[in-house]
């Protein structure tokens, strides 16, 4: 924990770094928040074009339908929202997101006996979505990312990820606690934790790190972005637990212990 | 003893799953007792190409407590209209959100989405309309105007296409209920001589002239029809009109190359995926990763199996959610086996074993319910309406909870009497 403000900087300047490119460039967000059409066709020469649109009426989609027809076009995949599903999409992840966390929180408080784990484990969550919102605005300005309904999916598993990372560092914290008894630095203690399941951690991240590659590399181009989400969140996810949650809760800690001198 | 028939039951679910899971299906027979049965993975619209169709009903018109079954009705006529079309196994599921009510429809292996859409969103309100004539009054000269009669749609009790025997085109034939009949006889009977306009959603498909009264129960509608529009509209017909109007706002249509593409790469990928786990698990932790494995291949065929027998319906996401669940499922064999480097050098092998396996349950316990927390809420099995109710993140959380559940069957129960066998056999030597 001697570094501990060296991983806040760390995190801080990611963070940062992801808010200053959401302000700049905001997010490249799909049809399914904004309303409109993408349309993929192939054509008689075998090439295959993907077209977009605005959101349009019924009878207009199916001129354009008719009108690719006629040029002797063979539709891959059609995809037409109209504008009014968008906002209930974002509520209703909003809904999501608020009652998981909210459900985890009160099992680890439960389990931990104690808010402050609860508190840090949900903190170090909220770490890592900040840096997935923060990476998938950049990586859409660069690379034409996109922010679609798969990316919610993504943002969810982060977080049920993050927090199982970081419970297993809890658990190992409460045992060693149950061990010694009274007595013992806490920040010694949290230490020897985070030394003691780094391999574990670092070992299971590298299996998930693996399936993820593989469906980035193989897996196709619908779902290649969301696979490049869940690596991001992956990799924070990993990091934030000891990095993270457990300095929060150090940090805490120590407060409370000085509050009741 | 009991050992012994923990590991004859692991071995009996991974026979039994591996025959479910491999695409021959099983055929046996012990005496009189045969089973001969093939067991197909149900593909989502993305891997096995369809149409998804999102319809919102328009309530404006429906006082506030009857909305609820106006939509029952929606739901019911969209249910009927795409069993008559002949789609094999569609869902159609109502969703509602902050007063919106929607619709949401999935055919799967449909790929002509405009017939589709006519099919279902068209309100098909059918109702014969008579003429009266109103005299000339001193402002106005005589004139005539159309006047709804009592007879409609539901009065109708079937409908099918024929060919008219004058014309040669395709034609309706209809067949009216018992009461249908007689208010039909009562109105051609009023209108012997004059035109009988009938009108389907505000324009008329046909304005025969009456030349008798007609009694009986059946009648023709000879439009200006196509094959296929009179094929509709019996379809139509015969599932009754929409009680309300409704308005298609999402439409989703994958053809059936892109999902056979999409299935072709993810099993790459998930092979791939799996080999590299693999060989890292081996590489890292030697005999015990050859055991991990062994635990990992398991729960890949019990998983496959599950979804076959369930059914689950299997998607992009659920692809992903199953991927994910296997990274989950080595996690618990690695918390294990660094417990067990952590426990060898304090006590003998086969207690260390133990032990690390009752310390690690805790970790796996803890993080494994926050996992299942997660997919609870996404997955919505409760139909919670202020959440997601169908789609991609559902399939996600599908497999994802069922991968957390197989692993940890997998990751203790296999696994760990795996590794007793292995120990018990080195101290025998």
């Amino acid at each position: 924990m001697k570094y501990r403000w060296l991983y806040l900087l760390i995190s801080g300047t990611l963070i940062i770094a992801g808010v200053i490119s959401i302000i700049k460039w905001g997010f490249n967000v799909g049809i399914e928040f904004t309303g409109g059409i993408v349309a993929e066709y192939k054509f008689p020469d075998e090439t295959q074009k993907v077209f977009r649109y605005p959101p349009k009426s019924e009878e207009e989609i199916e001129k354009i339908r008719t009108d690719f027809k006629e040029l002797g076009a063979t539709e891959v995949s059609f995809e037409s929202v109209g504008p009014t599903i968008g906002p209930e999409l974002v509520k209703k992840t909003i809904y999501a997101i608020a009652i998981s966390a909210g459900l985890i929180l009160l099992w680890i408080a439960y389990q931990f006996k104690s808010f402050k784990f609860g508190i840090s484990a949900i903190i170090a969550t909220i770490h890592d979505g900040l840096i997935l919102l923060g990476a998938f605005s950049l990586l859409g300005h660069f690379f034409g990312a996109e922010i679609d309904f798969l990316f919610v999916t993504a943002i969810l598993t982060i977080i049920s990820f993050s927090v199982h990372d970081t419970i297993v560092v809890f658990d190992r914290i409460r045992e060693r606690k149950k061990k010694f008894a009274v007595g013992g630095d806490f920040e010694t203690l949290a230490n020897e934790s985070i030394s003691e399941t780094m391999v574990r951690s670092l070992n299971n991240s590298f299996t998930i790190i693996f399936m993820l590659i593989a469906l980035i590399l193989l897996g196709g181009e619908s779902i290649k972005w969301f696979s490049v989400a869940l690596l991001v969140g992956t990799v924070s996810g990993t990091y934030s637990s000891p990095f993270v949650a457990i300095p929060i809760l150090v940090t805490w800690d120590e407060l409370q212990k000085k509050l009741k001198k | 003893m009991k050992k012994i028939w923990l590991i004859s039951f692991i071995f009996v679910v991974t026979l039994a799953a591996t025959l479910i899971a491999l695409p021959y299906g099983i055929k046996f027979k012990i005496g009189n007792f045969s089973i001969d049965k093939k067991f197909d993975l149900k593909l989502g619209l993305d891997l096995a190409g369809g149409s998804q169709l999102t319809f919102e009903a328009d309530l404006s018109n429906i006082p506030e407590e009857k909305r609820k079954t106006a939509v029952e009705g929606v739901r019911n006529v969209i249910e009927k209209r795409v069993n008559l079309f002949g789609v094999s196994e569609p869902t159609v599921q109502t969703s509602r959100f902050e007063g919106k009510e929607r619709i949401i429809v999935e055919l799967p292996g449909i790929t002509d989405t405009q017939t589709a859409i006519t099919l279902i969103g068209k309100t098909a309100q059918l109702q014969f309309f008579e003429i009266q004539d109103i005299p000339a009054t001193q402002t106005a000269s005589a004139s005539s105007q159309l006047v709804a009669t009592n007879l409609t749609g539901a009065d109708l009790k079937s409908a099918s296409v024929v060919f008219d025997s004058q014309t040669g085109k395709p034609a309706i034939s209809i067949e009216f209920t018992d009461e249908g009949g007689k208010k039909f006889e009562e109105i051609t009977g009023r209108n012997v001589g004059k035109t009988l306009p009938i009108i389907l959603d505000d324009a008329i498909v046909s304005a025969p002239v009456v030349q008798e009264r007609i009694s009986g129960t059946s009648a023709q509608i000879s439009g200006t029809f196509t094959i296929d529009e009179a094929k509709q509209l019996a379809i139509q017909l015969n599932a009754g009109a929409l009680p309300v109007p409704v308005n298609l706002v999402k439409e989703k249509t994958i053809g059936p190359t892109l999902g056979e593409m999409s299935v072709k790469q993810s099993i790459l990928a998930g092979i791939v995926g799996i080999s590299m786990v693999l060989l890292f698990m081996i590489l890292s932790y030697g005999k015990l990763g050859i055991i991990a494995g062994a635990g990992l291949l398991i729960f890949a065929v019990i998983t496959l199996a599950l979804y076959k027998l369930i059914p689950v319906t299997l998607t992009l996401p659920g692809i992903a959610g199953f991927m994910l669940s296997v990274g989950m499922a080595v996690d618990s064999n690695i918390l294990i086996f660094e417990r067990f480097k952590e426990e060898k050098g304090k006590r003998a092998l086969a207690d260390a074993l133990e032990v690390s396996f009752g310390r690690a349950w805790d970790s796996i316990r803890d993080a494994n319910i926050a996992t299942i927390v997660t997919a609870f809420i996404l997955a919505n099995p409760l139909e919670w309406n202020f959440l997601h109710i169908s789609g991609p993140v559902r399939g996600f959380a599908f497999t994802l909870m069922l991968g957390i559940f197989i692993s940890l069957f997998t990751g203790i129960v296999v696994s760990r009497n795996l590794i007793r066998l292995l120990i018990r056999e080195r101290r025998e030597k």
